[in-house]
This record gives C-alpha cells, structure tokens and sequence, in this order.
C-alpha cells in the first residue's frame, strides 16, 4: 500500500510492529511469541498483551492459518439478482446453509454475493441448487479457476 | 454452466491435519504455548501439530500462518471487487501483472457466463476512499490497455454475514 495514511491514534510502534511483520512465518516453535519477543526487543508478556488488545480492539481479524482455496476442499463465488426489498429476507435463508462465510450486498445488478465452502464441489455445487430452488432466483456460479496473487499478507505502511 | 474447468488438485489431507487447520483458523492461542494448547484440542503432541502445520505449508494447503488484519478497522474502508473483461489468451500474462500491484491483495480468474456475466479476472482494490480506489483502477486499466474490454467495479454496500474462510472440523 502507498503510506500517506494516518494510523489508528492509538497504535503504538510495537502494535504496528505486531500487525506488520508477523502477517506471514509465524514461527512455528514452541513459545512464538517469546521469539517475536526477541526479535522485537521486548519480553513475551507484552507481545502477547498486545496481540490480545489488537484482537479485542478489532485490528486483527485472527491469528493463524489461511488456507489455500481448492487444495483440500472446495469454494466458490456466488451472487444473486435480487429485488432490494427481499436482499435481508434472502440473505438469511443464504447464511443459513452449511458453509457460506461472506455475504456482502454490492452496488450492482447482482446485489447479492457470498462465498461458500464444503468438502468437494459436488457439494457446493448441490447447496447452490439447493439455494436456487429455496429462493427462485438463478446463482451466478464463480469458482476460482486460478489465482494470480499468492495472499502472502497486506504491508500497512503509516506515516 | 462453463467450458473451464477449475483446477483441482489431489494432495494428502487427513481427518488430523482438517483439525489442526480448524483448531488454529479460528485464532491461536494467545498462551505462551499455543501448538501445546491445539495440541491438547486435536490429541497430538505439540510437536506434531507444529510439523504438520509446516507440512501443509510446504504443500500449499496452507498459504500462511500469521496475522491477518482487519483492513476495515485499521482505516481501509473503501474495498472495491473489480471486475475485467481480457482475452482469454493472455490472461495468464495479464493476471500475473495485476496481481503483482501492492493494491491489490487478491487476484484470480473466473469463468464468464455470458451474456449476464462478461467479467474473468478479478481483483480486490482496497483504499481509504472510493476515489483512491477508482484511482488505483484506472492504473490498472491504463496497465490492460487494449486487453481491458470493459470493467466495472463493486463496492460492498451492506455485510450480510462474515466469517473468514474456514475449513470446519470434521
């Protein structure tokens, strides 16, 4: 990202430290974070202190493993044309389905668009028929056919 | 529906390696010892969960093992899905190119379903306002060049649930 932008007031430089470079090679150790510790020149009580407050405060989503779409199961982008006056009512019979994770209204002829996941693309694929049937509207079916950026984090770079 | 076929790929991923993935996508431990404490949850030693997570590493099953941002809070609020249509015969060349820029956090491939859905290459944009992401898409735009036969970019209005990716426990 370019950096002409203001940090969260509250962030200190080791929070920015924390959200930075630890986005990818999370040590993989018994005590990682007494090794983020060293490498940050603080003790391990902290790092973890703060990894909780930039948790609790929203700024991490999570700490952990992000998973490689189609490696070992299935996804795929999905969005519907709906009236804007059944987005809520369909939404809710979307997310009530196994596996769907996003739901997002988006400023466009298909309003509607989620991302859903199973064990294979049979059953993704059913759920889709399932959802066709359930709210009379065809799905827009948009699997990943290949990735050209490998998601190996997001640099947030602050004045 | 389509004429590609996503790519799918057969790589070993047991019931074991499902439940680490599922004990550690949901947050790691904030403890001094987190793979001892998913080590407790899936019933291995430490030592295991820590070498399979660098198995799956290696294997590609898993792209990173870290902190992952919340790009809303920390000020990026205007994240706009563009959209592109390129010829099929460069894509490859095209995606590669896109995906490369430092604004774009994801970049793929998707099949057209004409004559609704034109669009097979998309990529995340994401900005503090939508005029820095509008921006950053006629970049993109002037780096297609001929190849951008037409684009459009959608911003999330409303969220409607979200979860983050995950693979569930079996």
């Amino acid at each position: 990202m370019d950096g002409n932008f203001n940090k969260p007031e509250r962030l200190t430089k080791l929070q920015v430290d924390l959200l930075n470079d630890f986005q990818r090679d999370f040590p993989l150790c018994p005590r990682p974070y007494e090794k983020i510790a060293e490498l940050l020149g603080v003790a391990e009580a902290e790092v973890i202190a703060h990894f909780q407050q930039l948790t609790e405060q929203k700024y991490i989503s999570r700490l952990g493993a992000v998973v490689t779409p189609h490696k070992a199961g299935w996804s795929t982008l999905a969005a519907l044309s709906v009236p804007e006056g059944e987005l809520e009512e369909i939404a809710e019979m979307i997310n009530a389905c196994p596996g769907v994770n996003h739901n997002y209204e988006r400023s466009h002829e298909f309003n509607l668009w989620f991302v859903i996941t199973g064990a294979d693309q049979q059953t993704v694929e059913t759920t889709l028929v399932e959802i066709e049937a359930a709210t009379g509207y065809d799905v827009l079916n948009l699997p990943l056919v290949e990735a050209y950026q490998l998601d190996l984090g997001f640099p947030i770079k602050w004045h | 529906m389509n004429n590609i076929s996503p790519k799918s790929q057969t790589i070993a991923f047991d019931d074991l390696d499902r439940a680490i993935v599922a004990a550690t996508q949901s947050g790691l431990p904030l403890v001094k010892e987190p793979y001892e404490a998913v080590a407790h949850i899936v019933g291995v030693p430490a030592s295991e969960v820590m070498q399979r997570l660098q198995r799956m590493l290696s294997d590609g099953i898993i792209r990173r093992v870290g902190v992952v941002p919340n790009h809303y809070a920390l000020g990026f609020k205007a994240n706009g899905m563009s959209v592109w249509n390129v010829p099929e015969d460069s894509i490859v060349e095209l995606g590669q190119k896109i995906g490369a820029l430092d604004f774009v956090t994801h970049c793929y491939r998707r099949p057209r379903h004409l004559p609704d859905w034109p669009y097979n290459l998309f990529a995340m944009v994401h900005g503090k306002t939508r005029d820095e992401v509008f921006e950053k898409v006629e970049k993109i735009s002037d780096l297609l060049d001929d190849a951008d036969q037409g684009h459009e970019v959608l911003f999330s209005t409303k969220i409607l649930k979200k979860t983050g990716l995950r693979i569930k426990g079996s």
